[in-house]
């Protein structure tokens, strides 16, 4: 059985004059300890998703229809009691930001053994040495001063550290970690996922790790989902999607890596920009930017369906593929 | 031809923006808003058309008899018909003493204001961009200055005047010496909040930008930092326009203010006060309440401005 | 480097030093200290004697991490701040203490952009506005109509629908906004530009935009870049030549293909190593210990030194000198210059 297994879920915000749909019909699964990838802009709703997983949107934004089945229960019809039983328990999240994620007025024990003891029946010094235990398997040196400290007296890196030790605590079953080294430096970032990447895999735990970075999915994930628009437009391996990207918006963004060009030459650019959530073009959100588009592409929205190891939302992706193939037969 | 209807059709009218934009709405959505700006609109115009409203004018004293003098209100058995809201102890129309009040009242407060406006304004953007010493002398200035209250200023102010220049010169100017002595007390109010925006703007990299395409300091203070530091400056605005108002109005009660020739809210507050015992009191409630209402409204709606302006919870 | 020699730089640092006072004001500055009251005044040592020179037309690209001081160089090169010691010239001329009216001329030359495109253009004014504002003051002769047309050429070559131009900065997306902030700086029509992360707060999709953009403006204008960034995938695409910033010295600079293919100081390969790749070939990025000191209380020797893992007692004590290399690029580090460390192997 899947550890997490979302159907159709549709998130909407009620705006002044009308109400728009932030995600449409998300569907995915992900097996205990398995690491999934959301990849997208900003404005793709690969945030919105994070929130919605563990139901904390507020408003203007709310579910509106759709299901998210954890560990078998549905998160989205759960009363706050068992929200807050489930949250930080077995799902655990990684914001972007660690200065505003700890609260700087307690000390970094403060807020590990509150979170222990209230989700656990354990005396304070039994929530202290689980709490020492967690930062040393996050590799903080000298754990017991840094219960004492405060969490600007720490650096960015050891902060999100410490925040990874918290989102263990209780050793969820689900990281969500949203951006988790975006505000980091390189070497830094290196480090944390590294770490991540081994916590995950030694404890079991499945993460769902969103993130604009393709070099860090590629690095961290098993599976990936594309997301553009407030819609899956591409999921399956990793591997699969970055060696050979089926949908045109993923190529294009593939290729519009400095990476992926000679120096000096021309970057592939996608031209456009994203369509803004109120104004989303009729059929395929991306056709106004896609050089394959037709006319099926400008009045349907592609459903999404497999085509040989990945799922893909493209009319044209057959016909893609095709050309694909005549040119390898060249080369 | 058709080139200009096109232009008006895609570019709506300044109204229809601001009717449609962040402030509009929550204009449209606020009951509050709504009512107190109708009532200071009632109150502001009917204030302004006084000339035309008011039956009688209170300034003249040839129209004034003594003998109807403290006819009670319409409602009350024994007024007069031909005075609506009765009559002061000097036999004037109360409503029309109450239009001419008002409007004395607004003048000085919204000039009062504009005053203060002007020179706090200066001074904090001033004292915000070109920061270092300047900046620690114009504060401690403020602060001198605010740690005096306006009261006390205002008083010694008048007082000192009154007696230099006799009565009779001091009634005649009493308008501008209020509109002076209210504008300078309360400037600091403006020059900290002015300051305090300049401060985070000029950290923005708009201003750095400006000053690497060579724009000098008076160019960048005034056309880039300004336009950008208005939000809180019509949020105080409004609150200062009620409390020079008030102040105003209290130092009218003191004797320090308007005469009763000339009779602001506040001087006709105090004047009626002598009557209240012997039972005429309309000559203070009537009068009491419009200033009431009127503080509350501008208080009202300084406070919807302070939550659609806050850039904590709209960005814009 | 060959070709460098007999042109003169158009830009040259020469030992710049930009420290930020910790304690202003006297009483700041009093300590009571040992049982004595002594005055102290802390301060960021932000940039250390940095010496660098940008050749015309070349791209120089300044990365490091946040807080190695390659956002100061920037605004220290633009005239934003004024240096502690060294100097800047531009085309010979000393620039770093001119006055802002003798400063005027050369302000049409360099021009800078900025990292956030979203503070960048003054939100109460329209495009066209901003964009005019430049070109009248610089050119107080123009006519209406010439204003008018030097906009529309550079809103034109940015890419930008010039019958946008009553529009205000918030109606425009990240992208575009950053288009019109370079339109803003090639009104004056420049040859020197400062981009401080101009593409790190963008998307993906549209970082190849902006990038490509640049790119075509420094071929078609005849630009030269003084480029600051952290992502070195968009270095090894933009730069002509790099200088890498560790806690405000610079550890190396080369040539771009030569620092990519043979990086030599040990923070420069543990840089490259930790960028996220696509294909899954790279080999493991190099830990480094500790964490960046404070820039504080710099140490005394070589300021890699509490994490590198060549170091020794020299390191400790002795800041290294920039040594010109056999490939032509500059590499301070005393490890290197003893051949402790083998200078031909890649990510060790």
């Amino acid at each position: 059985m899947s550890l997490l297994s979302v159907r159709d879920l549709t998130v909407k915000f009620a705006m002044r004059e009308q109400t728009v749909t932030a995600l449409n019909g998300i569907s995915f699964d992900l097996a205990k300890g398995e690491r999934l990838g959301i990849v997208g802009e900003s404005g793709a709703g690969k945030s919105i998703t994070g929130f919605a997983l563990m139901n904390l949107l507020s408003r203007p934004g709310f579910i509106d229809h759709g299901q998210i089945m954890f560990e078998g229960e549905d998160v989205v019809t759960m009363n706050d009691r068992q929200l807050r039983g489930m949250r930080g328990n077995r799902m655990a999240m990684i914001f972007q930001d660690p200065m505003v994620t700890l609260n700087p007025v307690l000390t970094i024990g403060q807020q590990m053994i509150e979170t222990l003891m209230a989700h656990r029946k354990l005396s304070r010094e039994e929530a202290r040495q689980i709490a020492i235990v967690k930062l040393r398997e996050v590799y903080i040196p000298s754990p017991e001063e840094r219960l004492e400290q405060y969490p600007h007296e720490l650096s960015g890196g050891m902060r999100q550290r410490i925040i990874i030790a918290i989102a263990l605590l209780l050793d969820p079953q689900l990281i969500i970690a949203d951006e988790p080294t975006t505000a980091l430096d390189v070497t830094i970032q290196a480090d944390i996922m590294e770490l991540l990447l081994e916590l995950c895999q030694s404890n079991q735990v499945g993460l769902i790790l969103i993130t604009h970075d393709l070099g860090v999915v590629s690095q961290m994930t098993e599976r990936t989902l594309v997301m553009y628009a407030g819609r899956i437009i591409e999921a399956g391996r990793t591997r699969e999607i970055i060696n050979d990207p089926q949908h045109p918006y993923t190529q294009g963004l593939i290729n519009a890596l400095p990476q992926q060009t000679l120096p000096g030459q021309r970057l592939k650019q996608i031209p456009g920009n994203m369509p803004s959530l109120t104004n989303i073009p009729p059929g395929c959100p991306f056709n106004p930017r896609c050089e394959y588009a037709t006319d099926l592409c400008r009045s349907r929205i592609p459903e999404i369906s497999h085509y040989g190891e990945v799922e893909v939302a493209c009319h044209e992706v057959q016909r893609l593929q095709s050309n694909d193939a005549r040119r390898e037969v060249k080369a | 031809m058709s080139s200009n209807t096109m232009t008006s059709a895609t570019e709506p009218s300044r109204f229809a923006k601001i009717w449609n934009s962040n402030i509009g709405y929550s204009f449209r959505k606020n009951p509050v808003a709504i009512v107190s700006m109708a009532i200071f609109l009632i109150i502001a115009m009917s204030a302004l058309l006084s000339p035309l409203l008011a039956p009688y004018d209170p300034y003249d004293p040839a129209s004034i008899d003594i003998m109807n003098s403290e006819y009670p209100p319409f409602w009350v058995s024994g007024s007069l018909p031909e005075f609506s809201l009765g009559t002061d102890d000097q036999g004037r129309d109360l409503w029309s003493t109450i239009l001419y009040g008002t409007r004395l009242s607004l003048l000085i407060g919204i000039c009062a204001v504009a005053l203060q406006a002007f020179l706090g304004i200066s001074i904090g953007l001033i004292a915000g961009y070109v920061g270092g010493r300047l900046d620690s002398l114009l504060m401690r200035l403020a602060d001198i200055q605010l740690s005096f209250s306006t009261l006390m200023v205002a008083i010694i102010f008048l007082a000192v005047t009154q007696a230099m220049f006799g009565s009779e010169t001091f009634n005649q100017y009493a308008v501008f010496f209020l509109i002076a002595v209210i504008g300078v007390a309360e400037w600091p109010q403006y020059a900290r909040t002015v300051r305090a925006t300049v401060l985070a703007e000029k950290k923005k990299e708009y201003v750095d930008s400006a000053r690497v395409l060579g724009f000098g300091p008076g160019r960048i203070m005034v056309r880039h930092i300004l336009p950008n530091s208005l939000s809180p400056i019509f949020v105080i605005s409004t609150v200062q326009v009620a409390n020079a108002i008030i102040s105003e109005a209290s130092l009218s009660f003191l004797g320090l203010g308007m005469p009763p020739s000339q009779p602001s809210l506040g001087s006709l507050i105090s004047s009626g006060f002598d009557y209240i015992f012997s039972g005429s009191w309309w000559i203070t409630v009537i009068p009491g309440v419009v200033l009431v209402v009127l503080v509350l409204v501008i208080n009202l709606l300084g406070d919807w401005m302070r939550d659609v302006l806050n850039p904590k919870l709209y960005k814009g | 480097m060959k070709d460098m020699a007999t042109q003169p730089a158009l830009l040259e640092i020469k030992g710049l030093e930009k420290r930020f006072d910790l304690d202003q004001g006297f009483l700041e500055t009093v300590k009571f200290k040992g049982g004595r009251i002594t005055r102290e005044a802390r301060s960021v040592h932000a940039v250390n004697n940095v010496s660098l020179d940008v050749g015309r037309g070349e791209a120089l690209c300044v990365v490091g991490e946040s807080g190695c001081g390659k956002s100061t160089v920037a605004r220290l090169v633009a005239g934003l701040l004024t240096p502690s010691a060294g100097e800047i010239h531009y085309e010979g001329q000393r620039i770093d203490d001119l006055s802002r009216h003798d400063m005027l001329p050369l302000r049409k030359k360099i021009q800078m952009i900025f990292q956030n495109p979203y503070a960048s253009l003054n939100p109460r004014m329209t495009i066209l506005q901003a964009l005019e504002e430049p070109v009248r003051h610089h050119n107080p002769k123009y006519s209406a109509a010439e204003v008018r047309d030097k906009v529309t050429e550079v809103m034109m070559s940015v890419g930008v629908d010039p019958t946008w131009i009553k529009r205000y900065p918030h109606e425009f997306s990240g992208g575009q906004r950053q288009r019109i902030a370079i339109a803003r700086a090639l009104t004056v029509d420049p040859e020197f530009i400062i981009a401080d992360e101009p593409i790190s707060a963008l998307d993906v999709s549209i970082q190849a935009q902006v990038l490509n953009l640049m790119l075509e403006a420094k071929e078609s204008r005849g630009l030269t870049y003084l480029f600051i960034t952290h992502d070195l995938s968009v270095v090894e695409h933009f730069g002509t030549r790099v200088a890498v910033l560790y806690l405000g010295t610079v550890c190396e600079v080369a040539e771009t293909a030569t620092l990519f293919s043979n990086p030599k100081h040990p923070y420069t390969r543990a840089l490259l190593s930790a960028v996220p790749q696509l294909k899954d070939d790279r080999p493991n990025h190099i830990r480094l210990k500790g964490e960046i000191p404070t820039p504080i209380n710099l140490p005394q020797g070589c300021p890699f030194e509490s994490r590198c893992a060549f170091a020794n007692g020299r390191c400790k004590s002795e800041k290294p000198r920039a040594i010109h290399q056999p490939d032509g690029s500059m590499v301070a580090c005393h490890a290197l210059e003893e051949g402790r460390l083998d200078a031909d192997a890649p990510g060790l």
